[in-house]
């Protein structure tokens, strides 16, 4: 699998990062290299075998449904770039 | 007397003990090593104040008869975990400035246990790298670098990610390290730098208020210059958690006592598929060396075979990198973290901005890669893919442990490269976890104990890895190949 510019413009944007137009052709050909490399995958037979997506043999353990945490609203804003009464602050969303 | 920045953990502990110093000048000691090796920017934030402050009440509490087990000892802290007040970056520009509100459950039981902190480690940004080379905060430089300190003619590299816990354990400046191994972050530099790292039991040390790489891989734990020191870090770091839903609920045993010495009729297995094509031949020869002497002390290595070994590191290079997009999407610049915007920028802008001026070339590759491998359309290609062939490295590692109690291996396919170095081709840097990356996959535990030197000199480690929860196992005979293989010289740089 080789990547193309306008893909990889496509994948920075899903991804939410700017990538310069200059800098598409570059990436892609390191992006395509790693694909290559994780390609040799589809060797393997995996017919009928159960994916893993997690290293823990356990079930998710239960809890009582209860608030057991919160009310610091100031030191969740502390680390926040902008602020405004008690809100994190963002541009303008809706015009 | 050594000077008492040379003390193991575990003796620095006995000094305590027997009132041959006072925490807090042992704490003096090691500020003064950080400060001495400060060229090797192992730090990334010094808390030499905090430090005092802390060995000041452990004094106290050690006069009023309440020491508790790691009472007094000065330890590094890798900047991947958040500590309260205190700078939180995971060498990341976009991370730069974060002060977390709260600590970590790894650092809190350390506190608890009496530890005292010297400072936040370097490591690469957000623990991706294998050679400590991606942080923003600059490259760590391993004190085994011939030559003077600042003037060296080759800088080498600590080994990733947590290369500034290693390199600030092998120079003296800190008694242990925490560490945290998605792949192999703990056990490569560990190799690297000539000391011991141990990755634990997925689920064994809590996960909480660690910065997230990989959540299904990442795994804290110990780095030391001994193995007994690893064991008594690990026994205060792990522990049950409720706020991390893959902790696991098990008592924490005595690790310390794991180390006696007796392995005779313990079968070590000898994995056929770990000899990699291009291997130098001294790794076979430290690999070899390995198995006669656990031969002589009463163990029988067994031939085993682990069948999907040559496709972990791909799947390794799908499942991280997936996991990694999901997590990394927290640091959009809205809660905390860099934000770059313009006037009249609207949202998406200051997202694809913030992001792009805060993340390095390699966390935005995997970024990529792993948005890629998530994608419509891709999804089956790749990730389940991936995550099919995880299991049948898992089971491999299952069926192995029914003929065999241990594994044994390399820990890494060369000693340390210098910086500049494998950085052209990203497959390159990404092959110095060869050996590690099966055991995380499988979230089994493992550890690399130093085992002697390469013909240039430099440390090599070997690497055993574990049935689930059975890090006891791997520590005796961990502690068997450390006294056969004898202590290492020291580096050429020490504080």
């Amino acid at each position: 699998m080789s990547l193309d510019k306008a893909t990889v413009a496509k994948i920075a944007h899903l991804a939410r990062i700017k990538v310069p137009e200059e800098d598409q052709e570059h990436l892609a050909g390191e992006l395509s290299k790693i694909l290559q490399f994780v390609e040799q995958l589809s060797e393997v037979d995996t017919t009928g075998v159960a994916p893993m997506s997690s290293a823990a043999e356990m079930g998710l353990r239960r809890r009582p449904d209860a608030i057991t945490d919160g009310n610091y609203r100031d030191s969740v804003l502390a680390n926040a770039p902008d602020r405004a009464e008690g809100f994190f602050a963002v541009p303008k969303v809706v015009e | 007397m050594l000077a008492l920045n040379r003390l193991s953990l575990a003796a620095a502990r006995t000094g305590l003990e027997q009132r041959e110093f006072t925490a807090l000048e042992l704490t003096e000691a090691h500020i003064a090593a950080v400060e001495k090796a400060r060229p090797l920017n192992a730090f990334i934030t010094e808390t030499p104040e905090r430090a005092r402050e802390q060995a000041k009440a452990s004094d106290a509490r050690r006069a009023r008869g309440e020491a508790r087990p790691l009472d007094g000892l000065p330890i590094a802290v890798k900047d991947l975990f958040c500590t309260e007040g205190v700078q939180t970056t995971a060498a990341s520009t976009i991370l730069r400035g974060f002060v977390p509100p709260y600590e970590s459950h790894v650092t809190a039981n350390l506190w608890r246990d009496g530890a005292v902190m010297l400072g936040k480690v370097n490591l690469d940004e957000f623990a991706m790298g294998s050679a400590n080379i991606t942080s923003a905060f600059g490259p760590v430089v391993n004190p085994w670098s011939p030559g003077e300190l600042g003037a060296w003619p080759r800088r080498l590299v600590p080994g990733g990610s947590s290369g500034g816990s290693a390199a600030a354990v092998a120079a003296r400046c800190a008694l242990a390290a925490t560490g945290t191994d998605t792949g192999g972050s703990i056990r490569q530099p560990a190799g690297f730098c000539g000391i011991a790292g141990i990755k634990p039991t997925y689920g064994r040390c809590s996960r909480w208020g660690i910065v997230a790489f990989a959540s299904s891989l990442d795994q804290a734990g110990p780095m030391a210059r001994t193995i007994e020191d690893c064991a008594l870090m690990l026994g205060s770091m792990a522990g049950f958690d409720p706020k991390d839903s893959t902790s696991v609920d098990r008592p924490v045993p005595d690790f310390r006592a794991a180390l006696t010495g007796d392995i005779r009729g313990l079968r070590v297995g000898i994995p056929a598929e770990y000899q990699v094509e291009g291997c130098p031949a001294e790794i076979q020869a430290l690999w070899d060396r390995g198995v006669a002497w656990l031969r002589a002390a009463g163990a029988e290595p067994v031939a085993i075979t682990l069948p999907h070994t040559k496709y972990a590191l791909p799947t390794y290079y799908i499942v991280a990198p997936a996991e990694a997009s999901s997590n990394l999407a927290r640091y959009d610049g809205v809660r905390y973290g860099l934000r770059i915007t313009e006037a009249g920028d609207n949202l998406i802008e200051m997202y694809e901005k913030s992001r792009a001026a805060g993340f390095g070339a390699e966390v935005k590759r995997r970024i990529m890669i792993g948005t890629y491998v998530l994608s419509a359309g891709y999804y089956d290609a790749y990730y389940l893919k991936a995550q099919k062939i995880r299991t049948k490295i898992a089971a491999d590692f299952k069926t192995a442990f029914e003929r065999c109690d241990v594994i044994l291996t390399p820990t890494a396919p060369s000693t340390a490269f210098a910086i500049g170095e494998k950085m052209d081709d990203p497959i390159q840097m990404y092959l110095n976890d060869v050996f590690t990356v099966p055991a995380s996959l499988a979230g089994l535990p493992a550890l690399s104990v130093p085992a002697g030197q390469g013909v240039d000199g430099l440390p090599l480690g070997l690497h055993l890895i574990g049935r689930p929860f059975d890090e006891e196992t791997l520590i005796r005979v961990a502690g068997v190949l450390e006294g056969a293989a004898g202590p290492l010289p020291e580096p050429p740089f020490v504080a």
